[in-house]
């Protein structure tokens, strides 16, 4: 470029002091930033992207020191510049915003004053016009009723809304960078894609470089000009975005790109074969899976009119002798009244935003909640009949298991992973010979692939794939019917993703297992399901085979999710106009 | 501003369960203490008509629900008992020693407040600096003191060994009078009687005893501080506030300060009750004419209603003080009242 | 067991402060086993011509006011305070730990009750309580043991009920219900393992707690009664004495007071490292 780029990182490398010495956290990264560019820097957990970003706003933690290269923001280093001097560039010239929304604002301080807080900082408001100019930012912001909403209080507000109010922070001072570090995740797919629609279009309106740090390669595709990709602390290849994807340079980012599901990839191409850590399948397993499957007659699974309702619990105190307004209601509904049937060996896909009704539903099947009314017909057995609280003791327990969302949560932290996996053997079928639970072990162990010496750790001395693939041992230790998965993957690495549901694949052929498969991400049930259930407040709003419902959805709210999803066609790249939706 | 008054008004009112369940204990404990209640709370003087009197007067022929019901109507009426080493009402004597103990244990916790919070808040700041390790030195150090022991020790430093303090022999030398008697502090009313000499000694008095309590509640409020205020310099909403370039004034007062305040403010209600308890304590070292004293006296002469009229002041005095903590904390949080 | 030896030389090596703790707990444990059969005197014995004498070489600590060897007394008191402390905070913890644990996973009514009952304790200013107490159940060993583990009781009742709601809907508890484990196997083998690191640091501080507060029940002759060697007692007799200057009666069995609260609060942070698995590299 002819002139110095806007921001300009050179060489830079960090270290962190920790508990096992110095860790280099960023080695050697070098990128450039136009005026008015978007960039976005792409990576999976520990490729540093975020440390990046600290170091160019100087809010590295205490560990962190940059022990070589410099960052360069308009001239100024801020690798070298004061704290003070730090402080007038923050806010004023270069602004951040984070994830968790609602944890980065001041939980007992109005969001209006917080607002002014910054804007007084800088000099741009003063007393008396402070309030008016944090309304008028609210409302940049699409804030609705921002007068009202300028003394509401954090925990008031949805996660969209906070981070609304963080971008209005951010944004309030006119700054000529902002750094966006992973700000939709933990927000509805409809909520980041209004989030950062509202964000290109503020930042567009004002030219200003923006700098998006994220994990999601389509999120990546549809709002950023150039793209940086990160490994393990170093930078891997920076192209503009058509190029990135048409001709991806290092096999990273082949890996990356092949591994984030699209509308038409298929499981296969997620990751090459063997990398689920598995031998691959033998010549006859291949032949058995390549021909028809069985005919699946049998009715596995039926589920009739199941209503789920929860108390509301009332937020205003009732003196006993008021009225209850009529229109206000004392129940929440999350599961509405819905139906549907399963056949054996069939994978369906239960696809909807948070608050759905799609967890709770998938609760009441694998009986850890008792449903208010309608039945559940599982292998023939109305198994609404028997209460959650003893349903650990019934024979069906073995026969419908489930993997959890955070593989984290899900293992108790004081078992190995052994004893982890070798609880259902001792408590549903009674093995009590330690010999031959170990023996057991090892072979679900094998199955998923996970390495005989990390049985013995516990949970955190292993990694997020390392963990879920525990967590999925335990559930089919049991070699159940019906195995309910919540969201198995919506925590892990997308590279991490591609091999988990690879193993999930490959699993539910070999043990002839059903599955139910819960998520939010479209892309990732069409991989795995042949129907799709579409949930929108508690109620089904469409079904049918996953492939019609992505690519021709008839329902209004499924086009909206549809449409909601960052995705990208590589072949679509080479004109980037159409691609961006 | 219309539900924060609910809210407050709910606080006072689940206030009275405590009130309630003090009373019954206190109750039990008054007919499980040795002796004949009727005895007791007739006083000294009763012969056996009188405690004949005495006894139907409170029931103790009757079931225990009766017998409840008129302890509670005496108890409303002020009749606490008589007191058998003074032949005096327990509330006139509980009254009249009151200020004493309350001068003594407010001056200590605002010692203690004074000192303990600025350097929690250094400690936080100024991380593995000498102030944090002086912080944690004191902390563990200041859990383990035994208040009568503190006590002695500096009344041994101080008295005999430097010969700084005057004689702990309670709240004024010998040689001085008390001030007239507006509230019973003897520091506020010596300044309002304008008498500059009382109230030095009176302040004179006041410094060791007040010390020792202070020490005692210094620990747990500065170890609070410090971890509160780790906590909210370690959280998110402080990195947004940095990363807005906000001076580290409003970051620390504004938005650190504020919330860690809260738990500060919920040790310090725990920090009084453990107060309360230490009072005796230093009553004893010092001679302190107050409500402690008062108790051992009257433990020592078996003087069972003035017992259990110590502890249920105390215990009222504790729901109050908790109550009044509570009040603020709604007011101040406006989170409070939302997982109910 | 090997590896139980390993990761406690690892503990011990991380924090110098957690050996000497350590260290100091195995001396007043030996103290308080062993010590009535090393006192050099017997701690009982008075004799009218030796009293109030300062420290020397034949009594390390002086003697008091009764001619008692004040080196004896201190190491005979601490089989004393140790045994109350221990037998009151053992009864707090199992009782306190099984009915916040039972509240805390179940909720309801269950945790109502519980809640208000520990609620009611603590309206009482604590120490206040124990004195009420002990004053109507009368002056002995076994009393003050049940006043110190009633006022202690919601301290853990409080921890365990806070440690296990937390938990209680995390994701292992659930898989352990898909695993067929019933209600109370997961509180008693998935949850309480999981809550024994914190309630650990609580044993710990709370044993301090309960050595001071028995030594303040016996400082205002609500305790153990003379002429039992106890340090609360000892400190008592020697508080007249301070003011003109015999200062060793009440000042070593105060400082010994002091320093075994003092070793217990230590104490408390390394039994953490040891039992807290996340601490394992």
């Amino acid at each position: 470029m002819a002139t110095p780029p806007f921001l300009d990182i050179q060489g830079l490398s960090v270290d962190f002091k920790t508990r096992n010495g110095m860790v280099r956290a960023i080695d050697d990264v070098s990128l450039q930033l136009a005026k008015g560019e978007v960039l976005g820097i792409v990576g999976e957990s520990g490729s540093g992207k975020s440390v990046t970003a600290y170091t160019v706003i100087g809010l590295l933690d205490e560990a962190g020191s940059p022990v070589a290269g410099s960052a360069t923001f308009d001239g100024i280093k801020v690798t070298e510049a004061s704290e003070a001097g730090l402080r007038d560039l923050r806010g004023r010239e270069i602004s951040m915003i984070f994830q968790n929304p609602r944890a980065a604002l001041n939980p007992i301080r109005m969001v209006g004053r917080q607002i002014e807080d910054v804007l007084k900082r800088h000099g741009l408001a003063t007393r008396q016009n402070a309030k008016s100019k944090a309304i008028e930012m609210l409302e940049k912001v699409k804030i609705v009723e921002p007068e009202m909403r300028y003394s509401s209080y954090p925990f008031e507000l949805s996660g969209g809304m906070c981070q609304r109010v963080m971008i209005a922070i951010a944004l309030a001072c006119d700054p000529r960078l902002l750094i966006a570090d992973e700000p939709t995740t933990g927000l509805d797919v409809t909520t980041q894609k209004a989030t950062m629609d509202l964000v290109r279009e503020l930042t567009r309106e004002r030219n200003m470089a923006v700098v998006l740090i994220t994990h999601d390669l389509g999120m990546a595709a549809a709002y950023c000009d150039r793209i940086v990709v990160m490994e393990k602390g170093k930078v891997v290849e920076a192209a503009p975005v058509a190029q990135l994807f048409t001709q991806p340079a290092h096999p990273y980012t082949r890996k990356l790109i092949a591994a984030s599901p699209g509308p038409n990839s298929e499981l296969s191409d997620l990751a090459p074969a063997g990398a689920d850590g598995l031998p691959p399948p033998s010549a006859e397993i291949i032949q058995v899976a390549a021909a028809a499957p069985p005919p699946r007659s049998e009715k596995l699974l039926e589920v009739i009119d199941l209503v789920k309702e929860f108390p509301i619990r009332r937020q205003r105190t009732r003196f006993p002798w008021s009225k209850k307004p009529d229109d206000e209601p004392s129940v929440f509904r999350a599961v509405d009244g819905i139906s549907f049937q399963m056949k054996r060996g069939e994978s369906l896909g239960l696809v909807g935003e948070s608050g759905c009704g799609k967890s709770t539903t998938s609760s009441i099947v694998t009986r850890l909640l008792d449903p208010t009314s309608g039945d559940v017909i599982f292998d023939g057995t109305n198994i609404t009949t028997y209460p959650a609280a003893g349903f650990a003791k019934r024979p069906e327990r073995r026969k419908i298991q489930m993997v959890f969302q955070d593989p984290t949560d899900s293992l108790n932290p004081r078992y190995t992973a052994a004893a982890s996996i070798a609880e259902p053997l001792k408590r549903l079928l009674g093995i009590g010979d330690r010999r031959e639970i170990g023996e057991r072990v090892r072979e679900l162990a094998a199955k998923v692939g996970l390495p005989e010496n990390l049985l013995e750790r516990f949970p955190h001395q292993l990694s997020g794939g390392q963990k879920a693939r525990v967590g999925i041992a335990r559930a089919i230790a049991v070699d159940p019917l019906l195995l309910v998965l919540d969201e198995p993957t919506s925590a892990l690495d997308v590279s991490v993703q591609a091999v988990v549901l690879q193993l999930l694949d490959r699993l539910k052929r070999d043990m002839g297992m059903s599955y139910i498969f819960v998520s939010h991400d479209l892309n990732v049930v069409r991989l795995l399901c042949e129907r799709v259930i579409v949930m929108n407040r508690g109620r089904i709003v469409e079904t049918g085979t996953a492939d019609d419902v992505l690519k021709n959805p008839k329902e209004a709210y499924t086009r909206t999710l549809v449409d909601a999803i960052p995705h990208f066609e590589p072949a679509a790249m080479a004109a980037p106009e159409a691609a961006i939706s | 501003m219309g539900s924060r008054l609910i809210q407050v008004g709910r606080r006072l009112a689940q206030a009275l369960p405590s009130v309630f369940g003090v009373i019954v204990i206190s109750f039990v404990l008054t007919r499980a203490l040795p002796g004949d209640p009727a005895v007791y709370f007739a006083g000294a003087m009763a012969d056996e008509e009188s405690i004949e009197q005495v006894r139907r007067a409170l029931g103790l022929d009757r079931t225990w629900i009766e017998q409840f019901l008129i302890y509670v109507g005496n108890l409303a009426n002020g009749d606490w008992g008589m007191s058998l080493s003074t032949g005096r009402p327990v509330t006139e004597e509980l009254m009249q020693r009151l200020p004493a103990s309350l001068e003594l244990t407010l001056l200590g916790l605002g010692l203690a407040v004074a000192v303990a919070v600025p350097l929690g808040v250094l400690a936080a700041t100024r991380p593995d600096s000498w102030v944090d390790h002086l912080c944690r030195l004191l902390v563990t150090a200041g859990v383990s003191l035994p208040t009568f022991f503190t006590g002695l020790f500096l009344v041994y430093i101080f008295y005999y060994l430097l010969g700084w303090a005057p004689s702990p022999l309670g709240r004024l030398d010998i040689l001085y009078l008390s001030p007239p008697q507006v509230t019973g502090f003897y520091v506020i009313d010596s300044l309002i009687a304008g008498d500059g000499e009382t109230l030095g000694a009176a302040l004179a008095q006041l410094v060791l005893p007040a010390a020792t309590l202070g020490l005692f509640a210094l620990a747990p409020i500065a170890r609070m501080t410090r971890a509160a205020m780790l906590g909210a310099l370690g959280s998110e909403f402080v990195r947004t506030a940095r990363a807005g370039g906000l001076s580290s004034a409003v970051v620390l007062g504004t938005y650190a300060f504020r919330n860690a305040a809260l738990p500060v403010l919920t040790t310090l209600g725990m920090v009084f009750s453990f107060l309360l308890g230490a009072n005796v304590l230093v009553e004893k070292v010092f001679s302190w004419p107050g409500i402690g004293s008062f108790a051992i006296e009257a433990l020592v002469a078996s003087d069972y209603a003035a017992v259990q009229g110590f502890v249920l002041a105390m215990a009222l005095l504790f729901v109050c003080v908790n109550l009044a903590i509570d009040v603020i904390l709604t007011l101040v949080d406006p989170r409070v009242g939302l997982d109910e | 067991m090997r590896r139980h030896l390993k990761h406690l030389r690892y503990v011990m090596g991380e924090n110098p402060v957690t050996v000497f703790a350590f260290s100091l707990f195995t001396l007043i444990l030996f103290l308080a086993i062993f010590g009535p059969w090393i006192t050099p005197y017997d701690p009982l014995a008075t004799e009218a011509a030796n009293t109030l004498k300062p420290p020397s070489w034949d009594h390390l600590f002086g003697t008091d006011h009764l001619g008692r060897d004040v080196f004896s007394r201190v190491i005979a008191a601490t089989r004393l305070d140790l045994g109350i402390a221990v037998s009151a905070v053992a009864l707090s913890f199992l009782l306190g730990s099984a009915l916040g644990c039972s509240a805390g996973f179940w909720g309801g009514w269950t945790d109502r009750i519980v809640g208000r009952f520990s609620d009611t304790i603590m309206a009482f200013p604590l120490f206040v309580l124990a004195m009420g107490i002990v004053a109507a159940m009368g002056n002995t060993v076994e009393n003050i043991i049940y006043a110190t583990a009633i006022i202690n009781l919601p301290f853990y009742a409080r921890v365990a009920r806070a440690e296990t709601a937390i938990r209680r809907n995390a994701g292992f508890v659930h898989a352990a219900r898909l695993t067929g484990s019933g209600e109370v196997r997961i509180l008693a083998t998935q949850l309480f393992p999981n809550i024994l690191p914190p309630m650990m640091v609580q044993i710990s501080l709370n044993m301090g707690w309960a050595i001071l507060n028995a030594a303040g029940l016996s400082f205002i002759g609500l305790g153990v009664r003379p002429p039992a060697a106890e340090w609360g007692i000892m400190v008592a007799e020697g508080a007249n004495y301070i003011v003109s200057g015999e200062w060793w009666l009440a000042i070593f069995p105060g400082a010994a007071l002091m320093l075994a609260v003092f070793c217990f609060n230590l104490l408390g942070d390394g039994l953490r490292d040891l039992v807290d698995p996340l601490r394992r590299t």
